[in-house]
């Protein structure tokens, strides 16, 4: 079977996630909105960059644009050296399945399926034998702590515990990069502090990961921290301290 | 009077908001509201025309007989018959005439004819009222008009009897026995027994013809006509005749109630066809009613929790979206109705034998009862859903949340070993049983008809196969009805297919979406959604097929059963799921195309 990682790679290229000038704008003349305008971005490999806003500043639109569920109007995107904005929908279907890991605000599971049927369907989805996805989805499972919640359905299951199968199902094919859209936005304190944790663990076993979220305290647990209004980034920081080891410390997150 | 206004004006803006849906309801409630009205106004069209040929062909009120015994050692008693003119109740008669089962033969066809020997002059009772030519004379005869017209035959043609020429003089009709193709409801069990096996057409010719070529092996019978004080008694008289004398030698009575009868079968045939191609209209009617009435309730999902949260009670969403449909149901009953009436002195033959054309009316009673099944149809489609949207919850409305899926673990299961199309189909069909399930059941209800008619057409074939048989018009007329029921059946399955489609759509965009977002190709998305379609339709077929046998059994009233070619059902089979998977094509792919972002980002869990 042939992989997004089998395409032929640019040399001399460092990030792991690269844009140039990316663009994408709805609508004309008066009523035109530059949702993604003129952005640069490098992700290095092990990386977790968050990316803060207001609501409507395009921070969703933009991770769109990285994970390939749409496509920029101009400017360029690259992951691990290749070229993705220009790639077909099976190309771009092929990308989403075995390089990009999704987690939404919204969770977005199958509400029919359990916790275990969710995460191995993207494993499923790429042709993978039943037995193999099967075993990949109960160690995500247990690595995410839900071990014995496995045959529940998400109706059963707390909000920080739907989030937490979201993840082990974008971890599901082992991508290179996971894109998280306001993965707390839909949490109670607790259950925010429960997913953070579960990120921390990805950025300590080298996962890298791109967060966009409005709350600051969840950026503030990042390496780095890119401010966007009106679709253009207008700030960046470097945090020292990262995710790793700063839980514990952020003012009322505490369980 | 304000809520009824206030239900008014809900019903008005919608039906007004999706003139496509509503007019797509009102086409499938109509075409079986017609077939339905088609079906009823053909009972008892023959009345009519039977009336008027009785008294222009002064018909008696009974057809007394004597034939020979079976084995034709011992010709007919004639002696035993001609009492019966003296006998009491009896107040005038003609006859007795001779009558023999001959071969009729012309260039096309070699089929059996019932000969009646007459005079010249014209008879006191049953004169044979000529349409064309003039009366028999020797060397000449006159055929029965749809007789004539099955053989296609016209006056100064020459047929063979027995296989001596004879010029056709003239073309006729007579209500003393039934015409052709039903003759032989009542008129075979007087003549000799050596009539050739087949439906036979009535021939007259001259007394001393039809002696010439009788002989001990070939007898004739006699008969004659009777007319009785009380005509409205000869049903009664007949039977207690018959009742009394039972010996082969005894004369035997048929009433003009029984040739009334008999004559009646020319249209029971079509009759049965209409009726039960209205049933199964209505079934299919059903189906679309209710996937359009369940798609809309999904669309509505917001605007019932609006509704809901400025003070509509359950009752009234309920209400509005029944009001809705059974205005359609109401529209289309009288829409119905009205072109079966139109459409009846198409179908609504009385045939050839009779005068005039059919008494085509639309009772009270069957414009309620067709009113009646389209309320029914209706009803029965809509009160689910409403019944849902009523019960819903109105924040979920408000918040336009999807109906959580049905699980089944044995598909999700099963559907894990599978290809990603496979997977994916499966588990969108198992996602809304009841909506798989009407899909099946429209397909069923299509592929019996579809089957129901090649049987025809099977036995339509044999039949013409074999040598020099006539045509039955009875036979030709049901093949052409049953087979505009089945377009009409294939028609508004197409359309259910394309709704039901339609409806998978918009109610699988989150899950299709989300689907692609893991990694399924646009490709396998659509194609998922077309297996989730023709998963159900290929069972329909399988059950379908059989189910086309019985109801062409229950149809038939004689005969055997004669099969189709294996190849034409296997065509039907395989070819049903993929014309199905032809008709999602254009929808499925129209959902695949579908940014993933905007609905997944529109969407909530």
């Amino acid at each position: 079977m042939r992989t997004y990682l089998d395409q032929p790679e640019d040399q001399g290229v460092n990030s792991l996630l690269s844009a140039r000038t990316l663009c994408k704008r709805y609508g004309r003349g008066d009523a035109l909105v530059r949702a993604v305008d003129d952005v640069d971005l490098d992700v290095e490999t092990g990386e977790t960059v968050a990316i803060m806003g207001p609501s409507g500043c395009g921070k969703s639109t933009l991770l769109h644009l990285l994970g390939g569920l749409d496509r920029p109007d101009s400017g360029e995107i690259k992951l691990a050296g290749k070229r993705v904005d220009q790639l077909g929908e099976r190309g771009l279907a092929r990308l989403r399945r075995d390089a990009v890991g999704f987690v939404f605000q919204s969770f977005h599971l199958m509400d029919e399926l359990t916790a275990v049927e969710n995460v191995e369907l993207p494993a499923l989805l790429a042709g993978r034998s039943p037995r193999a996805a099967r075993k990949r989805a109960l160690e995500l499972l247990s690595r995410t702590g839900l071990a014995d919640r496995a045959k529940f359905l998400p109706s059963a299951l707390s909000g920080g515990q739907r989030q937490r199968v979201a993840v082990a199902r974008a971890l599901a094919n082992e991508p290179l990069i996971v894109l998280a859209d306001e993965p707390t936005g839909n949490l109670d304190s607790a259950a925010t502090l429960e997913v953070l944790r579960l990120f921390d663990d990805l950025h300590e076993a080298g996962q890298t990961l791109v967060i966009v979220t409005h709350d600051s305290r969840i950026a503030a647990t990042a390496d780095r921290m890119i401010t966007m209004r009106d679709g253009a980034f207008v700030d960046e920081t470097r945090l020292t301290g990262g995710t790793a080891g700063s839980l514990s410390r952020l003012a009322g997150l505490e369980g | 009077m304000g809520r009824l206004a206030l239900i008014a004006r809900l019903v008005a803006r919608d039906l007004r908001h999706r003139p496509a849906e509503a007019v797509i309801l009102l086409l499938a409630i109509t075409a079986a509201a017609t077939t339905l009205t088609l079906g009823l106004v053909l009972h008892g069209i023959t009345t009519g025309p039977y009336e008027r040929t009785r008294t222009a062909t002064v018909a008696p009120d009974i057809v007394a007989s004597v034939a020979p015994a079976n084995n034709a050692n011992q010709p007919a008693d004639l002696a035993n018959l001609t009492p019966l003119a003296k006998a009491p109740g009896v107040i005038g008669s003609s006859g007795p005439y001779p009558v023999r089962g001959m071969t009729l033969r012309t260039g096309d066809y070699t089929v059996p004819a019932m000969a009646e020997g007459r005079g010249q002059a014209p008879s006191a009772i049953d004169r044979p009222l000529l349409t064309a030519g003039t009366w028999a004379r020797p060397g000449s005869v006159v055929l029965e008009r749809s007789f004539a017209a099955a053989l296609g035959v016209k006056t100064g043609q020459t047929i063979f009897l027995n296989d001596r020429g004879f010029r056709i003089s003239g073309i006729a009709v007579s209500a003393a026995l039934p015409p052709y193709p039903a003759l032989c409801n009542v008129g075979c069990d007087f003549v000799s027994p050596n009539l050739p096996s087949g439906q036979p057409g009535l021939v007259w010719m001259t007394k001393t013809d039809l002696l010439a070529g009788a002989t001990p092996a070939d007898p004739v019978s006699w008969y004659m006509n009777l007319r009785l004080a009380n005509p409205a008694s000869a049903g009664t008289y007949a039977t207690a005749y018959d009742n009394a004398h039972t010996a082969w030698s005894a004369p035997y009575l048929v009433s003009w109630q029984r040739v009334e009868v008999a004559t009646s079968r020319v249209t029971e045939s079509a009759e049965g066809v209409l009726l039960l191609g209205s049933a199964l209209l209505a079934l299919l009617a059903i189906a679309s009613v209710a996937v359009l009435a369940g798609g809309r309730m999904a669309g509505q999902v917001r605007r019932v929790g609006l509704l809901k949260a400025v003070g509509a009670t359950p009752g009234l969403v309920a209400v509005v979206l029944l009001a809705e449909h059974l205005l359609v149901a109401a529209a289309a009953a009288c829409l119905g109705l009205a072109l079966g009436w139109l459409a009846a002195p198409l179908v609504a033959s009385p045939g050839a034998g009779l005068l005039g054309s059919a008494d085509v009316s639309v009772s009270l009673t069957d414009a309620g009862v067709v009113v009646a099944v389209a309320l029914v149809v209706a009803l029965l489609a809509t009160v689910a859903p409403a019944i849902r949207g009523a019960r819903a919850s109105t924040v979920r409305a408000l918040d336009d949340a999807a109906r959580t899926p049905k699980r089944r673990p044995v598909v999700t299961r099963v559907s894990r070993r599978m290809p990603p199309v496979l997977l994916l189909g499966l588990r969108i069909a198992a996602r809304r049983p009841r909506r798989s399930l009407l899909g099946m059941a429209s397909v069923t209800v299509t592929v019996a008809g579809l089957v129901t008619v090649l049987m025809a057409h099977a036995k339509f074939d044999a039949r013409a196969a074999g040598s020099g048989a006539l045509t039955n018009p009875v036979n030709t007329e049901v093949i052409h009805m049953t087979t505009v029921i089945t377009v009409a059946l294939v028609l508004l399955a197409a359309v259910n297919a394309l709704l039901i489609t339609w409806a998978t759509v918009l109610d699988a965009r989150r899950s299709s979406a989300l689907s692609r977002a893991l990694g399924a190709t646009a490709a396998q998305v659509s194609a998922g959604l077309a297996v989730a379609q023709m998963l159900p339709a290929l069972t329909g077929a399988i059950v379908g097929t059989p189910l086309g046998f019985l109801l062409y059994a229950a149809l038939k009233h004689q005969g055997g059963m004669t099969y189709p070619p294996v190849w034409w059902l296997a065509c039907v089979v395989l070819g049903t799921p993929l014309v199905v998977g032809a008709l999602t094509v254009i929808p499925s792919r129209a959902a695949s195309r579908t940014e993933v972002a905007s609905v997944l980002q529109s969407g909530a869990a």
